[in-house]
């Protein structure tokens, strides 16, 4: 049709004027840094590996991977990790944190389930790296070191696999089904586990078996014992070894009334493995008050609901004839514990010492060049020891003493051991700024409360060792994933797409890749930034 | 088929026959009898397809229009002042669109005061509007141009009004030949939009125009209407072959090839003006007339030819410019500038006022005395006692200036000794 | 098993799209595919809400009508921004006429489509709030009271911003425009009785009434939809803030009109033959100066000195449509964290807690939960 001059004109025309030329500003996509994921000790992509798991169905094998990348652990992580994760987790702010923790066990028993394997590279790098320890830092790092292609061979002086994992947490918290899975996992990897194989001084290995590398990570698994004066006919011993002996079948005989003395999870593991063990009555004795314990919440809040019963402010003077002498404290202005004179007694047919741990260092007493200070072993950024090519993790360097802190330390300790043994120096990639909840938009996110997981009736947690913390099935499990808020990364909602006033936002459609601006177009009004619920993209000065 | 009717039924009968299929009106004296009976034929499916959309205003009647004629619909209206100007907005939108819309205008007085009878006060306010302005000056006329009306439109793709006097055409019963339907049809096509709303073509209709185009368009819109004036007579003669009588054209002469005076006006007073040209003729007096059938756009060198040869022309006319002078008048004199004949401006039948024989007669009496001043306006049976009484009492109240003391002198009043 | 159920528990219904849903439960926004009806290189100013508006509704409109769609444009910012010789942002038929007269176009252009045979072709008429309220309000009221076949949309900016942001019959009490500036004993606009075309719209009992954000596509989309599915006159009211007459960020434009709900200064409804039919509730309920606070149309009301007593009598009204629209979600008291509002129900396994399953995974139900259960 013949259109009138001017008056009627052809659709769309204006795509010839380009208002891309009127912005002072241009939004950028933009991914920011989880708070999950800056507060896992492990480095997990947590934001990521839940992004796939919101899919559900292939979803979820996508993101076990995911997490596999870093932490080989998930199904032991996802029942005794402290989350500092949901800790961080800007959800928290809305409504709840996420319960990550429970979405990583559900993989991690999916993981076991489905018989999901990951593979060593099909090229071996020709290096041997020696592992000291077979607990979970030790376990991590052969892990990681293995699918860096190298070969290498775990020592431990125990007999069996699994460290603080196995000897240190009661059954009732990780089944040990469960972390056989995920040791064998490992050991198919093709790393070589040496059981009954305690090495007395690291340089003789090193020297003598060919070994390019060693990384040392025996843990801390010498009970700290205080003295308190006690009789003879006392029966006085310590939670670790008390927890070491019964992962190995020794019943402690601990009798009636069990005192434990300590304010750690250490303790609580005690004094509910007495519980379990028959003792009516389980009492934790600590200095302090319950806000001062180390000992997390979820722990204390267990124990107690299964009868534990707590003396804060409280220490023992002495042991005899079967009762305890305790002190009362008092806190001064300063908030620490003074005596007050005040004596009681507590009866007692055992007192367990669960007052921390010490490390067990005779292998590197031999080597000049390694530093010890405060019981622990110095170890610079790299996790290298003063020591070349002797490197060392987990409980034994300074460092907060967590299963997850651990498995950081091997992945960590397996990179640099990777790149030094090819001569160079890792450099970890640059962190990206912190997704702040403040850069997040939470109108978006429909309210939607935390899914708990489900607790063993207290009445069966008294005499058995059956798991406390029961699983997620698959549909709370999926609306706990997809709690998430995927803190400063996109999610494909799609939103930038939509509520750009120039179309200038381009839905790539392509796998992997999102949106992209469009230059030509983008007037700069900054809407796709403040509606974008991640907090994505931002507003960047343009050039002029 | 000759039938007996009145003018209003007539016209509608007429438009019926265009098979315009959608209709938008609002009720105005005197043009109601149309659309009522247009709104009858469309309930009884005599028109149809057809839509009749019973609107709230003239101006929605029009805008309705625009949408329907956008969107390809042959489509229809009727009014007369007051929703003349009520439309105004939309009548100057529906020309710079080039929507071939066909509306009848049955002219009536403007207020204040209100008042609806006869004149042209109605049209002459639009006729910069951009629509092409046709005069009736009988009922039969009024018929014939209607058919004409749609097929000059859609040819052009312009808007046509199509005036005849209200009540004096409108409501007169006069024999009227009515066409057939085959007649019609033959005459006029089916319409085919020059541009329409279309999801299978979309466009975007309506633009914004600036500075770096407007002249242009304007400049169109002009040539588009000057194309008119080949395409109306062509039309007329095409109609005179297809239904065997003269109807339309742009302008018509009665006796004026040997005429000293030539009296030009519209519509149906032409009547008159030929009886008063008949008895004059009878005794002597060399007189004509010029019907204006199209006075939009202006006919200039139709209307020169016509006059040129004439001593004098006098111009009747049923509205003016107030403060300026006749409209009609300003036209022709543009066509006669540089030629001989004198122009005298007389302004008649305002708000019904009856133009009669006598009066007409007595008026070119005057004319030819030398009684009326050439270049003035003239004011046709003025009730000179009336007005000079009022302009008397208000002076009082101000000091009047060289321009009151002319109009005192213009109604025959000698004003210089009355204050 | 549950994965059915459990829709975008992460985002609701509230972001244009979700990779969870169904591509077909999906907006029509979040469509690569979808008309783009407005495009690219129109001259609306930074964060438009308007222009946002207009792709919002014709989009869905065009994608209801399955492209056959006319819309009729009245004069005002839309038009001029869209359509300067010699470019047209429009990719659909459309005509612009006049500032008062876009209810009687559409209405024309429907009835010519009817002549025609050509109903299958529908007639959208928009215009701002001027050509709405003002201007073009006879024409709007004749058409609907002749029920002529036409959705009509009114984008509300609450002025006349094309000529330099004057007052118009929608424009708030105490709101600072070019004519009704903050001097004088009463800053900024009178309070008057103010002019509801939604429930005029509502008294002519026409087949469908919706008022509709720019802050909530899928609802609005929803609601041209719904419009769609019904024959004879029809109206949705948007409120589409203007960050230029309203001197608020370019980037707060949709924040304003998600506060503009969350206030109940704007009430969200929608309503059939005369009778509401549903209510958008409140999700976050704030107070009128949330709002107020971002534009500087109010900022008289802030400094020198707080005017409490014109920020109560604006929070009066605010009060007073949500008593009068029942904005309040039943549960309210839940502010911020508040009851999940989505469609998966608790988890199964938990005791104490009702199992909502909910077989019907359309996002209409996710709308019906967050928007209110129909009356």
């Amino acid at each position: 049709m013949e259109k009138p001059f001017a008056i009627t004109l052809d659709v769309g025309s204006s795509l010839a004027n380009k208002t891309g030329s009127w912005r002072t500003e241009r939004a950028v996509y933009h991914d920011r840094l989880p708070p999950c994921n800056h507060g896992c000790p492990a480095g997990e992509d947590i934001q990521q590996w839940l992004y796939e798991a919101e899919e559900g169905g292939e979803g979820y094998e996508r993101a076990w991977r995911k997490i596999m990348e870093d932490n080989p652990f998930p199904a032991i992580m996802g029942r005794v990790c402290y989350h500092p994760c949901e800790t961080a987790c800007n959800r928290g702010q809305l409504d709840e944190a996420v319960g990550i923790n429970s979405v990583e066990r559900f993989l991690g028993d999916e993981g076991i389930k489905q018989g999901w394997r990951v593979e060593p590279p099909d090229e071996s790098s020709g290096k041997r790296v020696l592992v000291v320890g077979a607990g979970p830092s030790g376990l991590s790092a052969a892990y990681f070191l293995a699918r860096l292609g190298h070969a290498v061979t775990i020592r431990d002086a125990g007999p069996m696999a699994g460290g603080m994992m196995r000897f240190g947490i009661p059954k009732y918290r990780l089944p040990r089904d469960v972390l056989d899975a995920e040791v064998a996992r490992i050991l198919d990897l093709g790393v070589d586990l040496e059981l009954n194989s305690k090495v007395t001084d690291v340089l003789e290995p090193l020297a003598e078996d060919g070994f390019d590398a060693a990384f040392l990570a025996v843990g801390a698994q010498i009970g700290k014992r205080a003295y308190v004066p006690a009789g003879s006919a006392e029966h006085v011993l310590d939670a670790v070894s008390m927890l070491h002996d019964l992962e190995t079948g020794e019943k402690p005989l601990l009798g009636r009334r069990v005192a434990v003395y300590g304010g750690g999870d250490t303790a609580m593991d005690a004094a509910r493995t007495a519980k379990r063990l028959g003792a009516e009555e389980a009492v934790v004795v600590y200095r302090r008050t319950r806000e001062a314990m180390p000992a997390h919440d979820i722990e204390v809040e267990e124990a107690e609901e299964e009868g534990v019963m707590m003396r804060w402010l409280s220490t023992i003077k002495k042991a005899e004839g079967g009762k305890l002498v305790l002190e009362r404290m008092e806190l001064d202005e300063t908030g620490f514990p003074q005596p007050t004179g005040e004596l009681d007694e507590l009866e007692s047919d055992a007192l367990v010492l669960a007052l921390g741990q010490e490390c067990d260092l005779s292998l590197i007493e031999g080597v000049p060049d390694i530093e010890v200070e405060d019981g622990v072993v110095s170890v610079g950024p790299d996790l290298m020891t003063g020591h070349p090519g002797v490197f060392a993790g987990g409980d034994m360097v300074p460092a907060e003493r967590s299963a997850t802190v651990a498995i950081g330390h091997g992945k960590k300790a397996a990179r640099n051991i990777d790149a030094w043994l090819r001569g160079e120096r890792y450099e970890a990639p640059p962190e990206p700024e912190l997704a702040s909840f403040e850069t997040l938009n939470p109108w978006y996110y429909s309210d939607a409360p935390r899914t708990h997981r489900p607790r063993l009736d207290v009445l069966r947690r008294q005499d058995t060792f059956d798991e406390v913390v029961q699983g997620y099935d698959e549909s709370n499990a999926l609306f706990e994933a997809r709690r998430c808020m995927s803190c400063g990364n996109c999610f494909s909602c799609d939103n930038c797409y939509g509520v750009c006033p120039d179309n200038a936002v381009i839905k790539l459609g392509r796998p992997g890749e999102l949106y992209e601006i469009d230059l030509d177009f983008c007037k700069g009004c900054g809407i796709c930034v403040a509606e974008c619920p991640s907090g994505a993209i931002r507003m960047e000065p343009e050039e002029i | 088929m000759l039938e007996q009717l009145e003018g209003s039924q007539a016209v509608a009968r007429a438009v019926g026959m265009c098979r315009p299929e959608v209709i938008a009106a609002y009720p105005i004296s005197p043009q109601t009898h149309i659309v009522e009976a247009l709104s009858d034929m469309v309930r009884t499916s005599d028109i149809d397809p057809c839509e009749y959309m019973m609107v709230e205003s003239e101006f929605a009647a029009m805008s309705a229009c625009i949408g329907a004629s956008a969107a390809g619909a042959r489509a229809y209206t009727a009014t007369a002042s007051q929703g003349l100007l009520f439309m105004a907005e939309a009548l100057y939108n529906a020309s710079g669109l080039g929507l071939p819309i066909v509306m009848t205008l049955a002219n009536r007085a403007i207020g204040a005061p209100i008042n609806i009878w006869n004149d042209h006060s109605d049209s002459m306010s639009q006729r910069d509007s951009g629509w092409i302005q046709l005069f009736a000056e009988t009922n039969q006329e009024a018929v014939d141009l209607h058919i004409q009306a749609f097929r000059l439109a859609e040819e052009l793709s312009l808007p046509v009004m199509v005036c005849m006097d209200g009540f004096i055409l409108t409501h007169a019963f006069e024999q009227v030949d009515l066409p057939s339907q085959d007649q019609v049809d033959d005459f006029l096509p089916s319409f085919k939009p020059r541009q329409m709303l279309d999801p299978a073509e979309p466009m975007t209709i309506g633009a914004m125009v600036g500075p770096e185009a407007f002249t242009e368009v304007k400049y169109l819109m002009h040539a588009k209407q000057l194309q008119a004036l080949d395409a109306i007579p062509e039309i007329a003669a095409d109609f005179t072959e297809g239904f065997g009588r003269e109807s339309g054209g742009l302008v018509r002469s009665y006796r004026a090839d040997d005429a000293e005076t030539i009296v030009v006006a519209l519509g149906s007073v032409l009547g008159t003006i030929e009886d008063v040209i008949d008895e004059l003729r009878e005794q002597g007096v060399k007189i004509g007339a010029l019907a204006i059938k199209c006075f939009r756009p202006w006919p200039i060198d139709e209307v020169r030819e016509a006059l040129v040869d004439a001593d004098r022309v006098i111009v009747i006319e049923k509205a003016f410019a107030v403060g300026a002078g006749g409209i009609v008048g300003q036209n022709v004199r543009l066509a006669l500038s540089g030629c001989e004949p004198t122009v005298f401006d007389i302004v008649a039948g305002l708000g019904g006022r009856p133009i009669t024989r006598k009066s007409l007669r007595s008026l070119f009496d005057e004319v030819f005395e030398g009684n009326i001043e050439p270049n003035r306006l003239h004011f046709l049976d003025l009730k000179k006692d009336v007005v000079e009484r009022e302009i008397g009492r208000t002076e009082n109240g101000r000091n009047p200036g060289p321009h009151a003391e002319n109009i005192l002198r213009d109604i025959g009043t000698v004003a210089s000794d009355s204050h | 098993m549950a994965e059915q159920q459990i829709k975008g528990y992460q985002t609701g219904t509230f972001v244009v799209g979700n990779r969870l849903l169904d591509p077909e439960q999906r907006s029509t926004q979040a469509r690569t595919e979808r008309s783009n009806t407005l495009t690219s290189g129109h001259r609306a100013c930074q964060g438009c809400g308007e222009a946002l508006g207009a792709r919002y509704t014709l989009d869905a409109a065009m994608r209801a009508t399955d492209g056959k769609l006319v819309a009729a444009n009245a004069t005002g910012c839309l038009e001029v921004f869209s359509t300067p010789y010699p470019e047209s942002s429009w990719q659909l038929p459309w005509i612009h006429s006049l500032f008062g007269n876009a209810p009687a176009v559409a209405a024309g252009v429907a009835a010519a489509l009817k002549a025609k045979g050509r109903e299958d072709v529908r007639v959208v008429g928009q215009a701002g709030d001027g050509g709405t309220v003002d201007i073009g309000f006879a024409c709007l009221s004749g058409m609907f009271e002749r029920n002529d076949d036409v959705l009509f949309v009114c984008y509300d900016n609450e002025g006349y911003m094309n000529t330099g942001v004057q007052r118009s019959g929608a424009t708030p009490p105490a709101a600072r425009t070019a004519n009704t500036k903050p001097v004088g004993p009463e800053p900024g606009n009178v309070f008057g009785q103010g002019k509801n075309v939604p429930l005029i719209a509502l008294a002519h009992e026409i087949p469908y009434v919706a008022t509709a954000t720019v802050a909530e596509p899928r609802d609005l989309e929803e609601k041209v939809e719904r419009a769609m599915e019904l024959r004879g006159a029809r109206y949705i009211h948007v409120f589409v803030p203007c960050p230029l007459g309203w001197g608020s960020a370019s980037e707060d434009t949709i924040r304003l009109a998600r506060l503009v709900k969350e206030t109940g200064i704007f009430p969200v409804f929608e309503a059939e033959k005369g009778e509401v039919t549903s209510v958008s509730k409140i999700r976050r309920h704030v107070p009128v100066t949330e709002y107020l606070k971002l534009q500087r149309r109010f900022a008289h009301l802030f400094k020198p000195e707080l005017n409490t007593g014109v920020i109560e009598r604006l929070q009066a009204g605010a009060d007073r449509n949500i008593e009068r629209f029942d904005l309040l979600a039943d549960d309210e008291g839940a502010e911020f964290p508040g009851e999940a509002t989505d469609q998966a129900g608790p988890p199964e396994s938990e005791p104490g807690r009702p199992v909502e399953p909910d077989a019907d995974s359309d996002v209409s139900s996710l709308l019906r939960e967050t928007h209110g259960k129909p009356r």
